[in-house]
């Protein structure tokens, strides 16, 4: 029987106790999650309209305020630019310390400075670029998309970098040995055996970073600032979502601020279904 | 004699070589990735040099030491004290942690030792989302849901219990509690999700050991996984503090900007990052106003780099210790 | 039972795998004794098939001097030894012997790793491999190798797995479609795989997989084919299905096949070579090693007193 014998009452308790607690603990961590996402819905829905898709913010005072059609096309404009730069420069490097630098002190550092630029706050990106191509006046002094595409490539530099490196390290090594001792040269055993392997994985982990700087603010207040008329010249100023969102908050108008709860909606979901379709992209992985 | 190898294009050479051009293929192409390898080095150093450059006017009307620590924050007498900032950043980092911390670990080693395994996906993909949900939408929430509602309690709180420091006084709607809740639901995802790595490496005979002693779920948690996984979980926290510093947006939007140290905790302040977010459209033709607002992120710059650095350096111990490193064939 | 001068097989249908009949796989029978190097083996293919596959002859391989380190750690130590022309050799040791690191040596693999050294010369007809002119990539087109685990490229079919030599290489002027179908035949996969050529590769079974690498190996028709533990991942049937072929394949290719598992080196090898830390003990006959072999160290390997 005394083999048998439970653990005292008191241990029992504080077990139970303990659990409750983290169980309580995983519970209280839902419920913004679930807060933000039943104002987002109560009070964004309410603003969704033909118009809020379709016309561009009015800057009127008084009366019709207009959509955010320029803030969504801004958007996805800046962040696609973004993304054609930020995208190849990444899965380079990645490539370059998984194929050439394993082992190598080069390659070492560049890994190290790749981390620590993920831990870079937003602002500081965009201060960067303000002050070398906003204040120098390369491409002209005035604020512009394509500087504003800047700052949020170097933003998502280093994630793209960081995921296209764990990638990479999950091809098996007999895969480019396999290709290797068929006497294929090395740059092609990288283009054409390596890379297409990883792609899926790649391109999840772009999509992602796709994710992320589609929501900044921070870096596009001082580069591309924001401006109420749809444009395709990305040489100009352009609209986006977030600053867009950031500029309504502050204003006295209601309409605005009901607007600015439509706009977060939109940018919640664009950001959702790009979540969405990176995980899609990882199940055609073979790795 | 003979061989089969394919006759076509080699014209001459021995079976062993190959043309010229076909050589010189590899070596580009390493060149060319070891190139773009080196840009990163080449744009952090370029980042240092520039907002070093830029922020020196500041540096030298005020003097470094005075720009950190004077109490001062007032453009417009070009006095450029960022202490208030760096105590407004301190606090509202210090409570994400305090709320952020405990409850992020909680998720985690709910989620490792305790969930149901049907529902341990689900969870992740859960606390994963509060992760989707950009800084503005936070703000935009934070201002329109979380300062109403919550500005009751607040001030419950605060005359209940006005007797603790820092506490006590009336209650500004946008405060550092505030901002230091949006900044703990902002830092949960992270830390949880690297809180989650770290006890997942935890070997699992050593958390049968603790069981086949008869200690509790609870008790083995205590015993075996925390204490392994104490560095990782440091390291997490660490990533989330990096975080909280240079979180902009959603904190400009909810602490009040107010350029001074408030005296307790309900009281509205600035940060580092706030105050460059707000401040910079009027700055931007005044050399020395502007110069001290990349001061500011030069500041911020730099601590995010050692928290983060500190922050990794955990992390990759950490997760070290339980895993092997993987090698390919005598290569690190 | 197969025996040197089993032909015709590599065209002809052949008969579905008797794994029931084990007592027929080659074992350890007195082989006859190695042909002289200049005697060519003149195998009866019908026409066509010699003059697409080209001549039967493979050269040897002749090792002289090899030294191989990891970084500091000196890992083969002065090995020469001579691989008979259109012969199986078997290397065999325990583990940590350096058989492997050998063959690696054989088609500069070894140099791929960081740190890696190999010097010696190592002669395949009248090149040296390591001769100061010589492409490293080229040699591997000469001399292939097969690995332990089967690695079929995972986004490739079947077809294009076997065609990969060729068209990462962008080898033109070559049939692929012909190609295909004769490397298949040769590593006795054809008939298995004609009707699915498109489907992908890694959806075969292990020993089907391993017969894939066989076939891509021959697709860019090398002179000598190295296996390193070619049968370990895979089950005995597929085991004994993949040694029949090698006593194929040795009509066209010179073999050097590293086996920890001495039965098979009695099994396929004409002669094996027993090494220990990383210097070669004894190269003879195969059945002259485990039946009599000249070192001591050797007969306590092969009696199984350590390994």
């Amino acid at each position: 029987m005394s083999a048998l014998a439970g653990v005292s009452s008191r241990r029992r308790s504080t077990d139970q106790v303990m659990r409750g607690l983290l169980l309580a603990g995983t519970l209280i961590a839902l419920v913004p999650l679930i807060l933000v996402i039943y104002y987002l819905l109560k009070k964004g829905l309410g603003a969704w309209s033909w118009d809020f898709f379709t016309t561009d913010p009015t800057g009127n005072f008084l009366g019709d305020q207009g959509g955010v059609k320029s803030a969504i096309l801004g958007t996805i404009e800046m962040v696609l630019l973004a993304s054609i730069i930020a995208i190849p420069l990444g899965w380079g490097v990645g490539l370059y310390l998984v194929e050439y630098g394993r082992g190598s002190r080069f390659a070492a550092v560049v890994r190290y400075f790749v981390d620590v630029m993920t831990g870079v706050p937003s602002i500081v990106f965009g201060l960067f670029i303000y002050i070398v191509v906003v204040l120098n006046g390369w491409g002209g002094s005035s604020f512009a998309g394509w500087k504003g595409s800047l700052a949020l490539g170097l933003l998502m530099l280093p994630v793209v970098t960081r995921s296209a490196e764990v990638v990479l390290l999950l091809v098996p090594d007999g895969l480019r040995e396999a290709a290797l001792a068929l006497g294929t040269p090395r740059w092609r055993v990288t283009m054409k055996v390596v890379l297409p392997t990883a792609l899926p994985g790649l391109i999840t982990g772009s999509l992602l970073a796709v994710a992320r700087a589609a929501g900044e603010t921070a870096p596009l207040l001082f580069t591309a600032t924001i401006v109420q008329s749809t444009t395709f010249n990305l040489n100009d100023r352009m609209n986006s979502l977030p600053v867009q969102i950031y500029t309504d908050i502050g204003s006295p108008n209601d309409q605005l601020v009901a607007r600015a709860w439509g706009s977060a909606l939109a940018l919640v979901a664009l950001i959702l279904i790009t979540t969405l379709v990176a995980r899609l992209a990882s199940r055609r992985s073979r790795l | 004699m003979a061989t089969t190898t394919p006759e076509v294009g080699r014209g001459d050479r021995s079976i062993l070589e190959r043309s010229a051009a076909a050589r010189r293929a590899d070596p580009l192409f390493r060149a060319v990735l070891t190139a773009l390898a080196g840009l990163i080095l080449a744009l952090i150093a370029f980042f240092l040099i520039f907002l070093i450059n830029k922020a020196s006017p500041a540096f030298s009307h005020q003097g470094f030491f005075s720009f950190l620590f004077t109490n001062d924050w007032n453009p417009s007498k070009e006095i450029f004290g960022a202490w208030p900032l760096v105590v407004g950043t301190i606090i509202c980092s210090a409570v994400a942690l305090i709320i952020g911390v405990p409850i992020a670990v909680a998720t985690a080693l709910y989620v490792t030792e305790l969930a149901p395994r049907r529902v341990r996906g689900p969870l992740v993909i859960l606390v994963e989302l509060l992760a989707a949900v950009p800084s503005v939408v936070y703000g935009l929430w934070g201002v329109f849901v979380l300062i109403p509602k919550l500005k009751p309690a607040e001030q419950w709180f605060a005359d209940t219990f006005s007797f603790l420091p820092l506490v006590g006084g009336h209650v500004a709607g946008p405060n550092y509690f505030i901002a230091g809740l949006i900044l703990a639901i902002m830092i949960l995802p992270i830390v949880s999700a690297i809180s989650r790595e770290v006890m997942t490496t935890v070997p699992p005979d050593l958390k049968e050991a603790a069981l086949a002693l008869w200690a509790t779920r609870w008790e083995m948690i205590r015993m075996a996984v925390l204490p392994y996984s104490r560095a990782g979980i440091t390291g997490a926290a660490m990533l989330g503090l990096g975080r909280a510093i240079g979180e902009t947006i959603a904190v400009t939007l909810v602490i009040g900007n107010s350029p001074t140290i408030g005296k307790q905790i309900f009281d509205q302040g600035y940060t580092l990052a706030a105050v460059i977010a707000n401040e910079f459209g009027e700055a931007a033709n005044d050399k020395l106003h502007s110069g001290a607002l990349i001061a500011a992120g030069l500041v911020l710059f730099v601590l995010t780099l050692f928290v983060n650095a500190l922050a990794r350096g955990l992390v990759r111990r950490a997760e070290n210790k339980g895993t092997k490193i993987k090698t390919v064939g005598g290569a690190v | 039972m197969t025996d040197e001068n089993h032909l015709g097989t590599m065209d002809d249908q052949r008969p579905p795998a008797t794994g029931s009949d084990p007592a027929a796989a080659p074992v350890g029978a007195p082989r006859a004794p190695l042909p002289d190097r200049e005697a060519p083996t003149a195998p009866a293919h019908d026409g066509a098939a010699a003059a697409v596959l080209g001549k039967q002859t493979a050269p040897g391989i002749a090792v002289t001097d090899l030294n191989a380190h990891y970084g500091a750690q000196h890992a083969i130590r002065s090995v020469s030894l001579d691989y008979a022309p259109n012969r199986v050799t078997a290397m065999i040791g325990p583990s940590g012997s350096g058989k492997s690191t050998v063959l690696r040596c054989l088609n500069r693999m070894h140099e791929e790793i960081p740190g890696a050294v190999a010097t010696g010369k190592v002669m395949l007809d009248s090149d040296d491999i390591y001769g100061p002119s010589v492409d490293v990539v080229a040699v591997r087109r000469a001399i292939g190798m097969v690995f332990q685990k089967p690695n079929p490229f995972p986004t490739m079919s079947i077809f294009d797995n076997v065609a990969a030599g060729l068209k990462l290489n962008g080898i033109r002027g070559v049939d692929l479609k012909e190609r295909v179908e004769q490397s298949l035949r040769g590593a006795s996969l054809w008939e298995e795989v004609k009707d699915r050529l498109q489907e992908p590769g890694i959806g075969l079974s292990g020993g089907q997989q391993q017969r894939l690498c066989i076939a891509r190996t021959i697709a860019v028709e090398p002179q000598v084919i190295l296996m390193d533990e070619p049968c370990s991942a895979l089950d005995p049937i597929a085991t004994l299905k993949i040694e029949e072929l090698i006593a194929d394949l040795k009509q066209r290719f010179t073999i050097v096949i590293v086996t920890h598992n001495m039965q098979q080196a009695a099994r396929v090898a004409d002669t094996t070579a027993f090494f220990l830390s990383g210097e070669l003990i004894e190269h003879a006959p195969t059945d002259q090693v485990f039946t009599n072999p000249g070192d001591s160290r050797t007969e306590e390997y092969v009696t199984g007193k350590f390994g």
